[in-house]
């Protein structure tokens, strides 16, 4: 589970966090502002602060957020003197926006706010759709506005260049105000409450927020444009409400609750991806009309509610259609108020005791949860009395701006607390740091000794969690501190000075001090969980009193644990094997005492048979072992089956099976077992188990005694190639020493492959052990060292090292409709036409309702909705038009078109284990890793990756030992990038989303971003998707299944010359650091049957013909994802070549094709295939 | 060997080298050979010596035949403890094979147990396995297996089937995830020099801080005079399975890894060996 955070504020207007894996509250690390109330998602807060203005809080990342801003110049030709500034009367500006239309100079261009800063200057795009133009990056048309080419022409009479500037946002991990209206009318009044919310009404990359606020007058005001690249928004809008509202509370869905004056609640109808800001209000009427609605917190189907008499209410039957619900549950437990988060988990905060309450038990299932537990967590070490001294101007000046602003509604209550309970302290506190002169009570003097003096170590040891503002010069009690906390606070001091003075503290003893240290327990004022994921899943280490070491630290750590290399562990590792020696090594020819026999596991499977027709069949099965002394075996299975009323068997030997693949669909719980035989058929042996159990248990069985066979145990080395099948399902291979040699290589449909438990949809890996994985949620993650998880339990897995997996993707459904002239587009097809609601190929008849998840692993986590994020664009309501079907579909109606579609989308989710770490928090489309450099190198290992917004990132201190590295470094990019691949010599080559190659220049490890792309142009007419970069060779992939090769890198001109065709049908490419060449192929006939997603092994490639000549089938059907940039097992040496031959040989391979004679083997250079009808064959079909 | 699988495998697959000879004094019709055989460490007597008992009847006479028993160096061998603590107790540090003697007269009452038969053995080794699970787990665990998981254990103990034991074991060693491991040690430490059996207390894995016991702790809390003063000279050998774990060792590891089949640490003191 990733980390995440609670936000929350005390009584005192100070903001904490909690982490999710953590066991402190935290103090914000900008904790110069007091707060009234907070509003949280995962990537910012936003806060009104106690000086009643509004800021945000974005948190850091390594990515930075940046916007790009453009203009063109404009030139026209006339013959005097060529192209020049000076346009015809008629023509645009010299400088304008890309339409033409809108003067913009250069210097035109300023930055939106005092929180952003220019990346560097402008500068001329050369980049033209994917082609370079010439220096200057002119484009040329015969006028405005026309098509430009980057080609003069006779006829070129104007031309155009674009200029780019990149600005960044630079106010991180700190609040950031939002600059005041610039109109002083249009905000007369300052705000009251604030929520934010909204950002699954659209996916990304749009990743709006919705941003609402609720001024001191009841108005609503809808925050513009808050995205992703924009974290401030523009401008606000105001909402017309039907009454006076007093607080709001918006889901992250297109659920949107305020509260009125009177006490109803008021529910926003109409959000939706088109309208975040919703249509029209519904109102809700309070559950007792005397006690109205005080508060109300939403989330995506849940509405909570806290009355005036504090008392908690769940809403019933809320969801995306019935905003407004059904009917009000009384809960137990009185509240000030309380927080709907992720996941629709609850938080409140006690009326009596102000403490933070988590909701446990709260699942899809059942949403209003089971019982309020407290939050007891400490906050860490409580040095922040600068904080706290600073709050007392204006935290005072809060309470009592509430009391009077909101009258009785609000929290009347919390202001008597804060009053008579915690004040003196505060009172105290000020003296201390204002006077400096008077005896301090004795606990406070001890604190301070430990932090000034050499207690810096004993600070940490209490709160291990990495605090950068730990230095110990900020020393709290100061004379300056005061001084510039006051400043900062003196405005809303001015503004309501009249309110608890701070004389009249002064005069509280000072000896009150005493239980305000660090163990006692806060009061809280808010919270905000809509940026913390709980799940069922997650463990929380919030609800006792941690002492000792942090667990956080352990549970993080890598795959080197402490426990792991400690001293103890290797004695006994050491002493063990001295003991067999000791004791074993001259008896080995004394007798057993116990005879070793035969062990047999029976069961009853069932059997996809050999025969026509096809169908499943029962069948008894044996797995018989047979075990030698030293503990090693060897298996066959024995399947009897029936055939023609006759008793038939047949028997696999366990050490010739090269893989088990797991194949769960709804209707059966069944898996493939392949041996080269049935590799080479494409036609594996299926069987299935009554139960997902037996299966598992079968599967794991087979697996081990394959394993074991085959003397394979414990984790991959770091050699081993690995791959992953279109289910997400992880298999590894140890490669042997000849799987690579020159003459004779192993056949590739040999190799043994087991699986690693997890779900990925990339894995890569190189030769140190350093292997990454991306989900299909793009979460990326690390491996661990361990081996097993998933259906693998006891022996088969290791005990350290296996984590909690998820994974979340979507399934897609289509909505088809035909127009007809009476009643335009219906549901009503013609008799011909594919089903209504169907699959993407209209063959299968998909309606929301029988549409199940993918298999009995996953369930579904949202509803259905419609998915705008489809090739070839949509309209507004998500459709696509074309003119029959199956056709190539556009966004938007044309008089030609009668048939349009749309597609719905539903999320599930898997959770498995494996030996896999999340690397948090940047979820990846792409990466790499180098595949290996000089043994006992100190540099760290380049990683280079693709975030799922398309940003080139380096990862920064990987090395064997942390495989996770440490941080990211962004790499700037005038366009999102789909591909990265770093081969040796740190050749970093990678793949725009214009289908273009770039090599990144200048790459090493004191330079480990580089310093410049070089722009590589695709092949003629292709949109390259992959690259994939080995010792000296560069292959890349296009859209098309085309496998190029690049010509002419040297070491001088690393970029290459030109791109050599070498095959097609090809889905996927890795070269490795012997510059061996594997692929996913699309399409592969057997004998048996057609295979989809094969393993490719590129045959004959040498040093001198880094393209090879032919094609090696191994394992397939289903299979999605390889990475041999492990492999750097050499065979030993051979034969020598003969350069003649080579070059004989290199002028033939293009023309022979696919047409050459019976051997599968080494004679085919395409991988096309004629489609054979029968399929069915391959366990995994893609 | 990098993985804990792996120490649980050499565990299982430890064998000691011994030599059955039998007893001079033992009527003989003609010569009995002396017997080798590994022993597995994790076994018992009766479990493995049907080919010992075989052997020897052969020379003799049926009459002279009564319950076999064993004994080393004049101490007679308790068929109730795990092969491999009675090697460590009674003759680590000696030259191997392991030299043992094979009585059928005699029968020492008072220090031995008659063990009629392998049932007799099976209602031993699963009764401990109860009382280590009261300990660990309250009984929990192994109340709710079914008999043919009993038989599984026992069958693999008996056949010498690692994973076939330890496919029904494991569910023994696992825990709470919220709890840093069992609820206490199943343990019993013996002393070579003393006359009292073995020594079992109550002890938890974890101390109230949180920190994980060790090897030293539990040494420290139930026999504090067998551990080597910072200064002084080494007295004892702390052995478990032929090896000297250090006392770093925590606590749990070593009882989810070296416990004996019946899920015990048996734990050997012994002194040490002089030269």
């Amino acid at each position: 589970m990733p980390n995440s955070l609670l936000w929350a504020v005390d009584i005192f207007g100070r903001v904490y966090t909690l982490a999710t894996a953590g066991q402190y509250w935290e103090l914000c690390k900008d904790a110069h502002l007091e707060f009234k109330r907070v509003s949280a998602v995962k990537q910012c807060c936003w806060g009104i602060a106690c000086d009643n203005q509004v800021y945000v809080y974005v948190c850091s990342s390594d990515v930075p957020i940046r916007h790009r801003e453009e203009t063109y110049e404009n030139q026209r030709w006339n013959p005097v003197g060529g192209f020049c500034e000076k346009l015809m009367p008629s023509d645009r500006w010299q400088w304008s926006d890309v339409s033409g239309l809108k003067h913009q100079q250069l210097d035109s261009l300023v930055l939106p706010s005092p929180h952003w800063e220019w990346e560097s200057d402008w500068y001329v795009d050369e980049n033209f759709g994917g082609e370079p133009t010439e220096k200057g990056g002119w484009t040329y048309a015969m006028d405005f506005p026309a098509t430009y080419t980057r080609d003069k022409k006779w006829n070129s009479c104007v031309r155009r260049r674009k200029w780019i500037r990149y600005r960044r946002y630079k106010s991180r991990d700190t609040w950031a105000k939002i600059p005041s209206h610039d109109d002083p009318k249009q905000l007369p009044d300052p705000f009251n409450d604030l929520s934010i919310g909204g950002w699954e009404i659209t996916d990304e990359p749009v990743g709006r927020l919705s941003v609402w606020a609720v001024s001191l007058q009841g108005k609503i005001w809808y925050r513009e444009d808050v995205c992703h690249p924009n974290p401030e928004g523009s401008s606000w809008s105001l909402i017309e409400t039907p009454g006076e509202v007093v607080q709001i509370s918006c889901g992250p869905y297109d659920l949107l609750w305020a509260t009125l004056w009177e006490g109803q609640a008021m529910v926003r109808e109409g959000i939706d991806r088109n309208n975040p800001k919703g249509s029209s209000w519904s109102i809700v009427e309070p559950p007792v009309p005397e006690n109205g609605i005080m508060h109300v917190s939403v989330g995506v189907n849940v509405v909570w509610a806290v009355t005036k008499d504090r008392k908690v209410w769940f809403r019933r039957g809320v969801n995306s259609h019935n905003p407004c619900g059904t009917s009000w549950i009384e809960m137990v437990g009185e509240m000030m108020m309380v927080n709907v988060g992720l996941n629709d988990q609850v938080w409140g905060i006690g009326c009596d005791d102000r403490t933070v309450y988590f909701r446990q038990g709260v699942t899809p299932s059942e949403l209003s949860g089971k019982t309020w537990k407290a939050i007891i967590a400490n906050r860490e070490n409580d040095r922040s009395h600068t904080g706290s001294s600073s709050s007392l101007l204006s935290a005072g000046c809060f309470f009592g701006d509430e009391v009077r602003g909101s009258g009785d509604s609000l929290a009347p209550s919390d202001t008597e607390t804060s009053s008579e309970t915690e004040r003196p302290g505060l009172v105290s506190e000020y003296e201390i740091s204002l006077g400096n002169s008077r005896p301090r009570p004795e606990s406070s003097r001890e604190e301070e000794v430990a932090l000034a003096g050499d207690g810096v170590g004993q600070a940490q040891g209490f709160a291990p969690a990495p605090r950068p503002d730990s230095a110990p010069a900020e020393l709290p009690w100061t004379n300056i501190d005061l001084k510039e906390t006051q400043k900062t606070s003196s405005p809303s001091a001015a503004c309501y000075a009249e309110t608890t003075s701070l004389s009249s503290l002064g005069l509280f003893p000072v000896g009150l001090e005493e239980g305000y240290g660090a163990d006692d327990h806060p009061l809280w004022a808010w919270v905000s969980g809509g940026g913390c994921t709980v799940d069922t899943h997650t463990v929380l280490k919030w609800f006792t009193v941690q002492s000792g070491l942090s667990t956080s630290m352990q549970t993080l750590s890598l795959s080197i644990t402490p426990a792991q290399t400690a001293a103890w562990r290797k004695q006994i590792f050491q002493q063990l094997t001295e003991r067999t020696k000791r004791e074993l090594e001259n008896f080995r020819h004394y007798e057993q005492a116990v005879e070793q026999s035969v062990w047999v596991k029976t069961g009853t499977l069932q059997w996809w048979a050999d025969w026509k027709p096809h169908k499943w069949i029962d069948v008894r099965v044996a797995l018989e072992q047979f075990t030698g002394n030293d503990g090693t075996r060897d298996s066959i299975l024995f399947i009897y089956y029936m055939f023609h009323e006759e008793k038939k068997y047949i028997h696999i030997f366990l050490n010739e099976v090269t893989v088990l693949v797991p194949v769960l669909n709804e209707a059966k719980h069944s898996f493939a077992l392949y041996t080269p035989e049935k590799t080479k058929q494409r036609w594996p042996i299926r069987l299935a188990a009554a139960t997902e159990q037996e299966m598992y248990d079968w599967l794991a069985l087979l697996s081990t005694s394959c394993s074991e066979s085959r003397r394979i145990q414990g984790r991959p080395s770091p050699q081993a190639i690995w791959s992953v099948t279109c289910k997400g399902d992880i298999f590894v291979s140890e490669p042997s020493v000849d799987l690579e040699a020159p003459m004779h290589p192993m056949p590739c449909d040999q190799m043994f492959w087991r699986q690693i438990g997890g779900h990925l949809r990339v894995v890569e890996c190189n030769s140190h052990g350093v292997v990454w994985g991306i989900g299909y949620d793009h979460t990326a993650w690390v491996y661990t060292g361990g081996y097993g998880g998933g259906f693998f339990q006891g022996l088969a897995s290791s005990t350290s090292n296996i984590y909690m997996q998820s994974d979340v993707k979507c399934v897609y459904i289509y909505e088809n409709q035909r127009w007809n002239p009476v009643t335009g587009y219906t549901s009503r097809g013609l008799p011909t036409d594919r089903y209504m609601w169907s699959d993407v190929t209209g063959l299968q008849e998909c309606t929301k309702a029988n549409t199940k998840p993918p298999s009995l692993h996953w369930t579904w986590v949202s509803d259905w909705y419609i998915d705008f994020n489809i090739s070839g664009g949509t309209d507004r309501e998500g459709w696509q038009y074309a003119s029959d079907f199956p056709s190539s579909y556009h966004g938007y109606k044309t008089m030609k078109d009668f048939v349009r579609r749309r597609r719905w989308a539903r999320k599930c989710k898997l959770v498995t284990s494996g030996p896999w770490l999340e690397v948090a928090p940047i979820s990846l489309w792409d990466v790499s890793i180098i595949p290996g450099c000089e043994e006992g190198s100190k540099d760290s290992i380049a990683l280079w990756a693709i975030s799922d917004k398309g940003d080139v990132l380096c990862r920064l201190g990987v090395s064997e030992l942390n495989p996770a590295g440490s941080s990211w470094l962004h790499v700037g990019t005038d366009q999102p990038f789909i591909s990265v691949s770093v081969g040796a010599f740190y050749q970093v080559w990678a793949v725009a989303r214009d289908g273009s190659a770039f090599y990144r220049g200048s790459v090493s490890p004191k330079q480990p971003a580089g310093d410049c792309w070089y722009h590589i142009p695709s092949p003629p007419k292709q949109k390259l998707k992959q690259v994939s970069v080995g010792q000296t060779s560069v292959y890349a992939l296009d859209e098309n299944g085309n496998l190029w090769f690049r010509q002419g890198i040297t070491p001088s001109y690393p970029q290459g010359s030109s791109w050599d065709h070498v095959s097609n049908n090809v889905r996927k490419v890795s070269v490795g650091p012997l510059d061996q060449v594997w692929v996913i192929a699309n399409k592969v006939q057997g004998s048996h049957s057609l295979s989809c997603g094969t393993v490719c092994h590129r045959t004959g490639v040498q040093p001198r013909e880094p393209k090879g000549q032919g094609w090696d089938y191994g394992i397939g059907g289903g299979w999605d994802h390889l990475s041999v940039r492990a492999n750097t097992t050499k065979a030993p040496k051979s034969v020598p070549q003969e350069p003649e031959e080579d070059n004989f040989s290199r002028t033939t391979d293009l023309e022979e094709g696919d047409g050459g004679g019976e051997s599968n083997f080494f004679n085919k250079t395409m991988l096309v295939m004629n489609a054979v009808p029968e399929v069915n064959g391959s366990a995994v079909t893609c | 060997m990098t993985d804990d699988k792996d120490v649980l495998r050499d565990v299982w697959f430890g064998r000691i080298p011994t030599c059955f000879t039998l007893y001079q004094d033992e009527i003989t019709e003609r010569e009995a050979e002396p017997y080798y055989l590994l022993l597995p460490r994790v076994s018992y007597l009766p479990l493995v010596t049907d080919k010992v008992k075989k052997h020897f009847q052969k020379v003799m006479r049926q009459e002279d035949i009564s319950e076999i028993w064993f004994e080393y160096e004049g101490t007679p061998l308790k068929w109730h403890y795990p092969i491999g603590l009675l090697f460590d107790l009674l003759a680590s540090n000696t030259a191997l094979p392991w030299n043992i003697t094979v009585h059928f007269k005699s029968f020492p009452e008072k220090d031995l147990l008659h063990c009629p038969s392998k049932d007799t053995v099976e209602a031993h080794f699963m009764s401990c396995m109860k009382e280590a699970d009261a300990l660990k787990h309250k009984s929990q665990v192994i109340n709710e297996m079914q008999k043919k998981d009993h038989k599984q254990l026992w069958m693999g103990l008996q056949n010498d089937k690692f994973d076939q034991f330890w496919a029904i074991n494991r569910k023994l060693m696992e825990y709470p995830a919220e709890d840093n491991g069992f609820r206490y040690i199943p343990f019993r430490i013996y002393q070579a020099t003393t006359e009292r059996p073995f020594i079992q207390k109550l002890f938890r894995p974890v101390a109230a801080d949180g920190q994980l016991h060790t090897l030293g702790d539990l040494l420290k809390e139930v026999c504090p005079s067998v551990i080597t003063p910072e200064d002084g000279v080494k007295k004892n050998q702390i052995m478990i399975h032929g090896i000297e774990p250090m006392l770093e060792t925590p606590l749990q590891w070593l009882s989810e890894h070296l416990s004996y089949p019946d899920n015990f640490l048996h734990i050997s003191i012994i002194p040490q060996p002089t030269d």
